[in-house]
C-alpha cells in the first residue's frame, strides 16, 4: 500500500528477543527499529535487526527460516505470545508488518516446548517429529513395486480429507501453543492423512501404535482438549483429527488385545 | 576436459530399455558393502537415498534444513506431468517428450528427455502408492489439469502444494529407511567440499551447522542433488537457503559445469514491493489456466484502479500474441512478453524506481463463468497468499504479476547416466543440467527430480559400483580427506577473520543488482561484459570487508550466508561468461542482439551444443568445452506458440 506522497508508510517498532546459547538459560534483549515498511514480512523485520546488529558489531539472532512462502514449515517464532503470531492461518513467514501498530512492543520468542530444546536464540531442534514420521508416518512401497495408479481409485470425500489432512506443514506451532506440549494434532493429521486412504490400510493398526509410543517417549505431553493447537495451526488442521486418533488408537489396541496370543506384540492385525 | 555423453545406441524409444538390460549389477549380499552419499534431500535426493536402502545399500543423507521435508521440493505449486493420457486427448510418452524437447528449445540431450518422458507414468503410479494425496473426481479416479506448453492435460496436481505432496511421499519413503537404521540422516549439515581419491569422487567433507564441526565422510560414490542456484540473483522465488556452493566446490574439484546461463524467468510472481525484500512469491502457473494477463493499452490508463479501464482499452497481450496458446504460452516467452509491455511504460502498480513493473492477472471472466466459489475451489490457497502478501482481493480486483527467477536449467555436467565427468559423482535434479534445455516447461521439474532419483540413478549407481570393489573406499582419516578437511577450515577462519564493514547480505544484494541488471531477462554483450568486471571488482571487495559476526562453533546464520555469497560470486561471473559466449537467443536465454521481432532467434549452426565450463583456479576465468546435441529423431524447427 503507498500513501499519496509515494512513499510506502513505516513503523517504528520495539523488540523484546530472545537470547539464549545451548545449555545455558537464556534472556529477552531489547532492540529498536526506526522504520520498518508496513509491506515487509515479519523475517525481513527480522533481517533489518540482525543487519542492524552487524553494523554494531554484534552477534545476529539466529532464526530457523527457509521458503519464506509458508509451506516448508521451517520458520518458527512465538510473536507476542502467539506461535506464528496473531494473524490465523498464516506462518511467521507469512506475516506482514502491515498487522502490527505504530510503536508497538513485540515480543519475540522460540518455541517452547519440552522435546523442542533451544539451539540458539530462536531456534530449536524438532527433530522429535522426524522420529514420529520414522516410527511409522509412510506406507510401505518399495521403489518400483507400484501397481497402476488408476488401480486404486479412492473416491473424491476420502482424497480430499486426506489431503486437508496432508496440508500439515510439520512447523511444531502447535505443539508451541498447547500448555502440555502435545503433538496430538500433529500425530493426529499424519495418521489421517494416510489412515484412511485405500493405500494405507494395510499397515493402519501397526503404524497408529507406532506413532503414538514414539510421540510418547519423545516427551510430548498429553492432549487434554485446550484446542490451542487448532488456533495456531497455520494450516488450519483442525480437532477432529485428534479425535480420529483417537478412535483409531482404540480400535488398535482392543485389536491388538483380542488377537493376543500371550506373545509380545508388535502391532498390526 | 573428456566429455562422453555414453548416449545408447537404437532408436530413440528403445535406448533406455537396451542400456538397463546392458547395466551391470551388484549381488544382493554385496551391497551393504557399499556406502553412498547422498547430499540434499528434496524430490532426488530423497527419492534416490529410499532407493539405494531399499535395495541393500549402506546409505548417508546430508541436508542444511532441520529435516529432510523441508527441502525446497516442497514450494512447487502446481504439478507434476506424466504421459498417461488418462484424459484421452491424444497424449503419449512420443508427445511429452517433443513437448519438453521442443519447450526446451531444442538444448537438451534428446535421448535423457525420452527416458524422462518414458518414466513419467512409473512416477504417478509410485506417488500415488506412497499415499499422496492427488486431485480425483467423483469415479475415484486421478484428475488431471493443463499447464503452460502444453495442448493436452497431462498435469496432476495435489490441491495448490502437489510439491509438498509428492516431496512429503519421498520423505516418507526416506524416513521409513532412517527408521530401519538403512539410512543415516545428517539434518543441519552442509556439505563444503568434495573429495577427490585417484581422481575418483570419494567422499564429502560438511560443517555441522549447529556445533560447528568441520568433518570428513568417506564413501564409494556421492550423489549431489543440492537444487538449482536461482539465488544468484538474490530476489528469487528460491528459499533462503538454496545454495550452489556444493555443486560449485565439486565444480572447483574438477567437475564440468554445463549451460550456467541458462535460467528460467517464472511470469507469475508477485511484484517487488521494496528495499528490503527478500524473497519474490510464485503464484502457480495453473492460474493462467482460469486468469486473464492484460496492461491498459495507453500509458495514461496505468495509474489508474484497474477497474477503471474499459474493456476495450484492455491489451491481453498474450491472447493477441500467441492466439493458440494464448496465457498458456510458455514460461520463457509469457515472460519476455511481459517485460516487453512494461518497457514500454505500459506496466501496472507502484512505482519501483520510476518504472510499474507488473501486469494483471484477471479472474473477472472466470468468477463470471464458473462462480467465485469454484475459483475459490481451485485456487483459494494462491488467493490466499496474495491477500497477505499484498494486502489485495483477488476475487475484487486482478492480481498484479511479474516475472520472477524460478528455476535454473544449467547445472553440473552429467552423461546419460547422471554420472559427472569426474567418476564416481553422479548429480540427480535441478542440481544437474540434463533434461530441459534452454527452458523447462512447468510441471516438469517434480517429474524429473523423481525420475533421477526413484528410476535412474538407482540402476546406474549401481552400475558404477559394480566396478569398484567392495570394501575399497579409504579410510575417513587418509591424507586426501585431511587435505580437505585443512583447505575447508582455512576457508572458514579466513572468513571469520577479515573483520571488515558491510555484511554477507549487502554483498548478496549487490550480487543480485548485477546478475538481474544485465544477466536477467534481457542480455548484451556490452552489459556482460560490465557485468564481469563488476562482479570481480565486487569478489575482491568481498574478501577485504566483509563482516562476519558470530563464531564457528555454534549456529551461525551470517557465516552459513557468507560461504554461499562467496561463492556465489565466482559463480556469477562464469554465468555471465556463458551468457556472452552463447551468441543466439534460446529459451530463458535471450540476447537483444539476436532476435526476431522479439523472439528468440537460434543460431543451430553454431551453437547446437552444450557449454561445459572448467574451473582454471582462483581469479582465473574458466574454461569452456563443449558437448555437440546429436538429434537423431527431432527435427530442430523454430519454436513457435502462435
Amino acid at each position: 500500500m503507498v500513501q499519496d506522497n509515494g512513499k510506502e508508510p513505516t513503523l517504528a517498532l520495539k523488540l523484546r528477543v530472545w537470547r539464549q546459547r545451548r545449555g545455558q538459560p537464556g534472556a529477552f534483549e531489547e532492540h529498536a527499529l526506526p522504520a520498518v515498511p508496513t509491506s515487509a514480512s515479519f523475517l525481513e523485520m527480522m533481517d533489518m535487526l540482525n543487519e542492524q546488529l552487524i553494523k554494531a558489531g554484534k552477534d545476529t539472532f539466529a532464526f530457523d527460516h527457509d521458503c519464506r512462502e509458508g509451506i516448508c514449515g521451517m520458520c518458527s517464532m512465538t510473536i507476542n505470545g502467539m506461535p506464528h503470531g496473531p494473524i490465523p492461518g498464516v506462518t511467521t513467514c507469512q506475516l506482514h508488518m502491515r498487522n502490527f501498530r505504530d510503536g508497538e512492543t513485540i515480543t519475540v520468542e522460540p518455541w517452547r516446548a519440552r522435546a523442542f530444546p533451544v539451539l540458539k536464540d530462536l531456534a530449536v531442534d524438532r527433530s522429535a517429529f522426524d522420529k514420529v514420521i520414522q516410527s511409522g508416518g509412510f506406507i510401505t512401497v518399495r521403489t518400483g513395486s507400484a501397481p497402476e495408479a488408476n488401480n486404486i481409485p479412492v473416491p473424491k470425500p476420502i482424497a480430499d480429507e486426506a489431503m486437508d489432512a496432508a496440508e500439515c506443514i510439520g512447523c511444531g506451532a502447535c505443539v508451541a501453543s498447547c500448555k502440555n506440549g502435545s503433538a496430538m494434532l500433529f500425530v493426529g493429521a499424519k495418521i489421517n492423512h494416510l489412515n484412511i486412504l485405500p493405500q494405507g490400510q494395510a499397515e493402519r493398526d501397526r503404524r497408529t501404535l507406532a506413532m503414538v509410543k514414539t510421540m510418547d517417549d519423545a516427551g510430548f505431553g498429553n492432549c487434554t482438549n485446550y484446542g490451542e493447537c487448532q488456533a495456531h495451526c497455520p494450516k488450519s488442521i483442525t480437532l477432529d483429527v485428534i479425535a480420529k486418533l483417537n478412535r483409531d488408537y482404540l480400535r488398535a489396541r482392543v485389536k491388538e488385545f483380542f488377537s493376543s496370543t500371550g506373545k509380545p506384540s508388535k502391532g498390526g492385525d | 576436459m573428456k566429455l562422453d555423453p555414453k548416449t545408447p545406441a537404437g532408436p530413440l524409444a528403445d535406448k533406455w530399455n537396451n542400456h538397463k538390460a546392458k547395466l551391470r549389477l551388484v549381488n544382493p549380499a554385496n551391497r551393504r558393502k557399499y556406502h553412498i552419499i547422498v547430499v540434499g534431500s528434496g524430490l532426488a535426493g530423497s527419492a534416490a537415498a529410499a532407493s539405494f536402502a531399499e535395495m541393500g545399500y549402506e546409505v548417508s543423507c546430508f541436508c542444511y534444513q532441520d529435516s529432510p521435508r523441508r527441502a525446497h521440493s516442497i514450494a512447487a505449486q502446481g504439478g507434476i506431468n506424466a504421459a498417461k493420457n488418462y484424459q484421452n486427448d491424444g497424449d503419449s510418452v512420443r508427445r511429452l517428450f517433443q513437448d519438453t524437447i521442443k519447450g526446451g528449445d531444442y538444448r537438451a540431450r534428446e535421448a535423457n528427455v525420452y527416458r524422462l518422458a518414458q518414466v513419467s507414468t512409473n512416477i504417478i503410479d509410485q506417488c500415488v502408492a506412497q499415499g499422496v494425496p492427488f486431485a480425483r473426481e467423483y469415479g475415484g479416479l486421478l484428475a488431471n489439469r493443463s499447464f503452460g506448453g502444453a495442448q493436452v492435460s497431462r498435469t496432476f496436481y495435489a490441491r495448490g502444494q502437489t510439491g509438498q505432496q509428492l516431496l512429503i511421499g519421498a520423505y516418507s519413503a526416506l524416513s521409513r529407511q532412517i527408521g530401519l537404521g538403512t539410512v543415516k540422516m545428517y539434518t543441519r549439515h552442509e556439505m563444503l567440499d568434495l573429495v577427490l581419491v585417484d581422481g575418483k569422487a570419494k567422499g564429502i567433507v560438511t560443517r555441522d551447522l549447529v556445533t560447528g564441526a568441520v568433518e570428513a565422510w568417506s564413501s564409494d560414490v556421492v550423489v549431489v542433488c543440492t537444487g538449482g542456484y536461482g539465488n544468484v540473483f538474490y530476489l528469487s522465488t528460491n528459499a533462503q537457503g538454496c545454495n550452489v556452493t556444493a555443486t560449485f566446490r565439486a565444480h572447483r574439484r574438477g567437475a564440468g559445469f554445463a549451460n550456467p546461463c541458462y535460467t528460467q524467468i517464472h511470469p507469475t510472481c508477485i511484484p517487488v514491493h521494496g528495499e528490503d525484500q527478500s524473497k519474490l512469491t510464485l503464484m502457480s502457473e495453473s492460474l493462467r489456466n482460469d486468469g486473464r494477463v492484460w496492461v491498459p493499452k495507453n500509458k495514461a490508463d496505468c495509474a489508474k484502479p484497474a477497474s477503471e479501464v474499459p474493456e476495450e482499452a484492455r491489451d491481453y497481450f498474450l491472447e493477441r500474441k500467441y492466439p493458440s496458446y494464448g496465457n498458456l504460452a510458455p514460461r520463457d516467452i509469457a515472460s519476455r512478453a511481459a517485460k516487453e509491455v512494461c518497457d514500454e511504460g505500459r506496466g501496472v502498480g507502484q512505482l519501483v524506481d520510476g518504472q510499474r513493473l507488473g501486469v494483471y492477472l484477471d479472474f473477472s471472466a472466470a468468477i463470471k463463468r464458473l462462480g467465485e466459489a469454484e475459483v475459490r475451489a481451485r485456487y483459494g490457497n494462491l488467493f490466499d497468499m496474495y491477500a497477505n502478501i499484498t494486502g489485495e482481493n483477488a476475487y475484487r480486483q486482478p492480481m498484479r504479476i511479474f516475472p520472477a527467477v524460478h528455476y535454473t536449467m544449467g547445472g553440473l555436467w552429467v552423461d546419460y547416466n547422471l554420472q559427472s565427468n569426474v567418476p564416481g559423482l553422479f548429480v540427480g535434479g535441478e542440481a544437474n543440467f540434463s533434461d530441459h534445455g534452454a527452458n523447462r516447461l512447468g510441471a516438469s521439474a517434480l517429474m524429473q527430480g523423481l525420475a533421477d532419483g526413484y528410476f535412474v540413478l538407482p540402476y546406474t549407481v549401481t552400475d558404477y559400483l559394480a566396478g569398484e570393489k567392495s570394501g575399497s573406499r579409504p579410510a575417513q582419516d587418509a591424507p586426501e580427506f585431511q587435505a580437505v578437511v585443512k583447505d575447508v577450515n582455512a576457508r572458514v577462519a579466513k572468513l571469520l577473520s577479515i573483520n571488515g564493514t558491510k555484511s554477507p547480505r549487502y554483498y548478496h544484494k549487490a550480487l543480485g543488482k548485477i546478475t538481474w541488471g544485465q544477466c536477467g531477462m534481457a542480455r548484451d554483450k556490452a552489459g556482460l561484459e560490465q557485468a564481469i568486471r563488476d562482479l570481480q571488482a565486487l569478489r575482491d571487495d568481498f574478501w577485504k570487508n566483509v563482516k562476519v559476526v558470530g563464531s564457528g562453533e555454534a549456529l551461525a546464520p551470517e557465516l552459513e550466508r557468507a560461504g554461499r555469497v562467496a561463492d556465489f560470486l565466482d559463480f556469477g561471473i562464469m554465468m555471465c561468461l556463458d551468457a556472452l559466449t552463447r551468441e543466439e537467443s534460446c529459451g530463458g536465454h535471450f540476447r537483444t542482439e539476436y532476435q526476431d521481432a522479439g523472439e528468440a532467434k537460434r543460431d543451430d549452426a553454431a551453437f547446437a551444443h552444450a557449454a561445459v565450463w572448467e574451473w582454471q583456479g582462483d581469479g582465473q576465468l574458466p574454461a569452456r568445452h563443449i558437448e555437440p546435441l546429436v538429434y537423431e529423431e527431432t527435427q530442430l524447427s523454430t519454436r513457435s506458440y502462435k
